[in-house]
């Protein structure tokens, strides 16, 4: 995988695929938390309409409390978009950005996230 | 600063006599005329206590204390300018040096307001003396009445008019065997006539009190086997052990007297329209006065009185008082009781209609004009539904209409209304605060678009709150007319309330979120509103198990996780201990739990133990090991039941009547995991002293001799409010009957996160209702609500113990999915032997490994 890094190191974006759970950890509709390195991502599982189901992977951190909760959050839709709900204090922040509904100065970190076969796998580049 | 405001030195000195109902409004009238700025304000009043609420004084009986009944916060009368001396009578007036005498000092004036109220007549009578010479008055009177009923088993009330009953009332929440003895042929004379005395005796007597009319009490003498005998005219007499006199009021004016002011033929100080005395510079107010030789004994007209006098003291433009509608609406020992202008027929001409309903003690009799136009009066007793509509007809002098009868006759729709449109502009809302139509109006126009915000804005419905309903319909009729839509969506994806997605749920057998949202939901995911509003009525009605796959999802965290999260991500654990019963063992077996886990231990407001500052992966393990020692999850985490406190009960306890702690651990036997609109906390008490503080819970039952007291929808919390006594000496078949169907209703019809007392306050009708849903079966629904109590309490599991026996449900409890470590950013320090969330600036002086990002 490294070397494959490696080769494509001059192209316009570079990939650093690291597996962090299988898709048996996940829960569908809920959130998991991975330990990867010392960061915690919060892995959700969202079924869409098509009955495939989207992956997101955000920081489990809540930058309001500075506690890691995040992934323990209730997930939503509110006006088209997918959001999750601090546990501790209830902000929505949107899953495809980490952007805050409430608050322009919050905002949590996304990893693209992939599965490969059975692998659940955030781009750590 | 500002050219008007007085300087201290040119402050005049306002006087008021007398902190009632009537004094107490003048002085809120004068501060919100700004009388501070022109007057010094000094307040005598003879009683001990704040101005209180006389009209709901029978409370006091059930439940509600002193500073419940009193007006108005203390703070009222703390502000700067005004003093309030209790327990202060005026002794003299001197007219001459503008001087009231006092025990604390003779104090000047420039201006007086008597509001001295007026005191209970007692009828010359042979023997009478302590307790067989009570009267119903105040709250002090209360007292004796109360201190008099101890031992006793029966009490004659003398006098079967409006107090009379009242006092009756008081009687009977005291455990007494009631008793009314009236002068005149039938129960309340002035406002009744002669079927609707009849019907409403026949209402009281159903309920156990005694009605002895057309007798005269000759002399009292002691009894054979009660303290006294009631002698009656032709040797008949009643034994009784206390006796309290309501046989009518008489104005206080004995100051008037004594300072020389002009008295009214029958008593009371004489006033003018301006309530002002023959001395211009003293007022009189309230029941004292006399306005045309006439005393007016109720509430509104004191209050009309008090504004208008308060209006002068500040140059505003007052209206004057030329006398008042004695109209009156009143709920006496539970029974309906309206009265409405010439109720008598006594004007020339007036021709009447009367429905009378023999099988249920109904009556109801309306007096309309010689034309035939308009009415005069009406009379009603059983059903105040038909009031409000014929006090307007009544009032605003409104055009009958061609079957003047259908306005008393029964409709199978209830009783007819006036639309809220059809009132003119003129009309009375709110004849406490005089506030008409048109005021609602403007303040509706001005920005008030809540019931609330309008109550405030205008004080309509807070004084006797009989006009709620009105004002209610008549606000949501002019949003509607100003083309303001009233939305209650729950959120963006369901268009409906909390209370109609529960009838979609029951009545179209919906068990999952997703088919809720296909069927009457926008998109497919849902909002942290909607989840867990639906879940939590999933829950309620079908009682699954909370960690099944589908519901997962839908729980607040606390819910998903069956603990309750804390402000450092980690969570607290509370194993049930119902009714607060634990053994030695039990007590070990947590201590032993909270050491192995290092959990900071606590003990709850609801008699169990809280423990706190277990991670997510530790939850099974320490649950695991309380359930081997016998425990349950106690539910802490839920929208749901949480306790049944309860003392010690006849066990015990000297004072005990009933076993507290065995009908507290049925209750919460049954109840336990029941979900609903919010938490829920019970209490049991084992006697009157009230140990366990049941009337501060949602549901609470007090021990009587007899059975069980129950109380509804009390709580504590940021507004506290007492819980209402809704039956009495109840078995306890009968007492857990009445809770599945009062929490089932709540269940039912309140809206999400509304606590029991919120929801008893917004329901139309009140306490009655509920009694009536609940007690009579109003809407035939006692059956259901019953059947769906029961399905909930059969497929009762701990949720725990279900949890531990699926791995994949114990999948969720990792900290994290790939990696067994705890959360390395949780810190705790030491404080008072155990340890507790560090704070931020004590995270530097612990030695960790990891770096904190």
């Amino acid at each position: 995988m490294s070397q494959a890094n490696a080769l494509m190191n001059n192209t316009a974006q570079t990939h650093a695929w690291r597996a962090v759970c299988t898709r048996e950890d996940l829960v569908l509709n809920s959130g998991v938390v991975a330990l990867v390195g010392t960061t915690q991502v919060a892995l959700f599982c969202v079924a869409s309409t098509s009955g495939a189901s989207r992956l997101f992977a955000v920081d489990n951190r809540d930058p309001v409390s500075g506690v890691n909760v995040i992934g323990r959050g209730l997930i939503g839709s509110l006006a088209g978009d997918l959001v999750i709900a601090s546990p501790l204090y209830k902000q929505h922040y949107r899953l495809e950005d980490g952007t805050c509904l409430e608050d322009a100065a919050l905002h949590l970190r996304t990893w693209p996230v992939r599965t490969v076969g059975d692998v659940v796998e955030i781009d750590v580049s | 600063m500002n050219t008007t405001v007085a300087s201290v030195k040119d402050l005049q000195t306002l006087i008021v006599v007398g902190n009632g109902m009537v004094g107490h409004h003048c002085v809120e009238q004068l501060i919100a005329a700004g009388a501070l700025e022109g007057y010094r304000i000094h307040v005598f009043g003879e009683e001990g206590q704040r101005a209180y609420d006389r009209v709901h004084l029978s409370e006091y009986f059930g439940g509600r204390d002193a500073e419940s009944l009193a007006l108005s916060d203390a703070s009222l009368y703390e502000q700067p300018g005004l003093t309030l001396h209790l327990g202060v009578p005026v002794l003299e007036i001197d007219r001459a040096r503008r001087e009231v005498i006092t025990a604390k000092g003779a104090f000047g004036f420039d201006k007086l307001v008597l509001a001295t109220g007026s005191y209970p007549f007692v009828p010359p009578i042979e023997g009478a003396e302590g307790h067989s010479r009570l009267v119903y008055r105040t709250l002090d009177d209360l007292d004796t009445i109360r201190a008099a009923a101890a031992n006793a088993k029966r009490g004659v009330v003398v006098g079967g008019g409006l107090l009379g009953l009242e006092a009756a009332n008081a009687l009977k929440s005291l455990g007494l065997e009631a008793h009314v003895v009236e002068f005149a042929p039938r129960l309340m004379p002035v406002q009744l006539d002669d079927l609707g005395g009849a019907a409403l005796k026949a209402r009281i007597e159903a309920l156990g009190v005694g009605v002895h009319l057309s007798r005269a009490t000759q002399s009292i003498s002691a009894g054979e086997e009660m303290r006294y005998r009631m002698n009656f005219a032709g040797d008949e007499f009643l034994e009784t052990d206390l006796i309290v006199f309501s046989a009518g009021i008489r104005p206080q004016d004995a100051l008037a007297r004594q300072c020389e002011l002009e008295l009214g033929p029958r008593g009371g100080v004489a006033i003018d329209e301006h309530c002002r005395t023959n001395d211009a510079d003293i007022f009189a107010i309230g029941e004292c006065a006399a306005w045309n030789g006439s005393i007016f004994g109720l509430v509104a007209p004191g209050y009309q009185m008090a504004r208008s006098v308060a209006a002068q003291l500040c140059d505003l433009d007052a209206e004057p008082f030329f006398g008042a509608d004695m109209s009156t609406k009143l709920k006496l020992l539970g029974v309906d009781v309206g009265s409405i202008g010439d109720a008598h027929g006594a004007l020339t001409g007036a021709r009447s209609y009367r429905y009378i309903d023999e099988a249920t003690s109904t009556y109801r009799r309306l007096v309309v004009s010689a034309d035939g136009k308009q009415v005069l009066g009406a009379v009603l007793v059983g059903d105040n539904s038909y009031y409000d509509t014929l006090l307007q007809y009544a009032q605003n002098g409104i055009k009958l209409p061609a079957d003047p009868s259908s306005l008393i006759l029964p409709q199978s729709e209830g009783a007819p209304t006036l639309g809220a449109d059809a009132l003119p502009a003129t009309a009375t809302i709110c004849s406490c605060h005089n506030v008409s139509k048109a005021s609602i109006c403007s303040a509706i126009d001005g920005g008030c678009t809540d019931l609330a915000g309008l109550k405030a804005c205008t004080k309509a419905a807070t004084g006797c709150g009989g006009c709620s309903a009105l004002l209610k319909s008549v606000f949501e009729h002019e949003l509607i007319a100003r083309g303001v839509a009233v939305d209650k969506s729950l959120c963006e994806h369901f268009a409906f309330t909390r209370q109609e997605l529960y009838a979609f749920a029951r009545v179209e057998n919906i068990e999952s979120f997703e088919q809720m949202l296909a069927l009457h939901g926008k998109g497919h995911v849902g909002c942290d509103i909607c989840k867990p509003v639906v879940g939590s009525i999933l829950a309620s009605c079908w009682n699954k198990p909370i960690m099944d796959p589908s519901l997962v999802p839908l729980q607040d965290t606390n819910d998903t996780f069956m603990a309750n999260m804390q402000k450092n991500g980690t969570y607290s654990v509370v194993p049930r201990i119902p009714a607060g019963e634990i053994t030695p063992d039990g007590l070990i077996a947590i201590g032993a739990v909270a050491k192995k886990y290092d959990l900071y231990t606590k003990i709850t407001g609801g008699q169990r133990i809280d423990l706190f500052g277990a991670q997510l992966h530790e939850l099974p393990d320490i649950w695991a090991e309380l359930i081997a020692a016998g425990f349950e999850t106690g539910h802490a985490y839920g929208k749901s039941t949480r306790t049944v406190k309860s003392c010690v009960g006849s066990t015990w306890c000297r004072y005990g009547v009933q076993d507290s702690v065995q009908m507290a651990m049925t209750i919460e036997d049954r109840y336990k995991g029941l979900r609903s609109p919010h938490k829920l906390k019970f209490a049991v008490s084992g006697c009157t002293r009230e140990c366990a503080e049941a009337q501060s819970k949602d549901i609470g039952v007090i021990a009587t001799e007899n059975g069980w007291n129950l109380y509804v929808c009390g709580n504590g919390g940021m507004r506290p409010r007492h819980a209402e006594l809704f039956a009495t000496d109840l078995d306890d078949a009968t007492l857990i009957r009445y809770i599945d169907r009062v929490l089932m209703f709540y269940i039912r019809t309140a809206d999400k996160l509304q606590r029991t007392s919120v929801w008893r306050e917004s329901l139309e009708g009140g306490l009655d209702y509920l009694k009536a849903v609940v007690i009579d079966d109003s809407l035939g629904l006692a059956a259901e609500l019953e059947e769906q109590m029961q399905l909930v309490v059969d497929r009762y599991e701990c949720e725990w113990a279900n949890a531990l026996k699926s791995p994949e449900k114990l999948k969720r409890f990792r900290t994290f999915v790939n990696d067994k470590s705890a959360d390395p950013d949780i810190h705790f320090v030491k404080e008072r032997s155990q340890r507790r969330p560090a704070r931020a600036n004590e995270l530097n002086l612990i030695p960790v490994a990891e770096t904190v990002r």
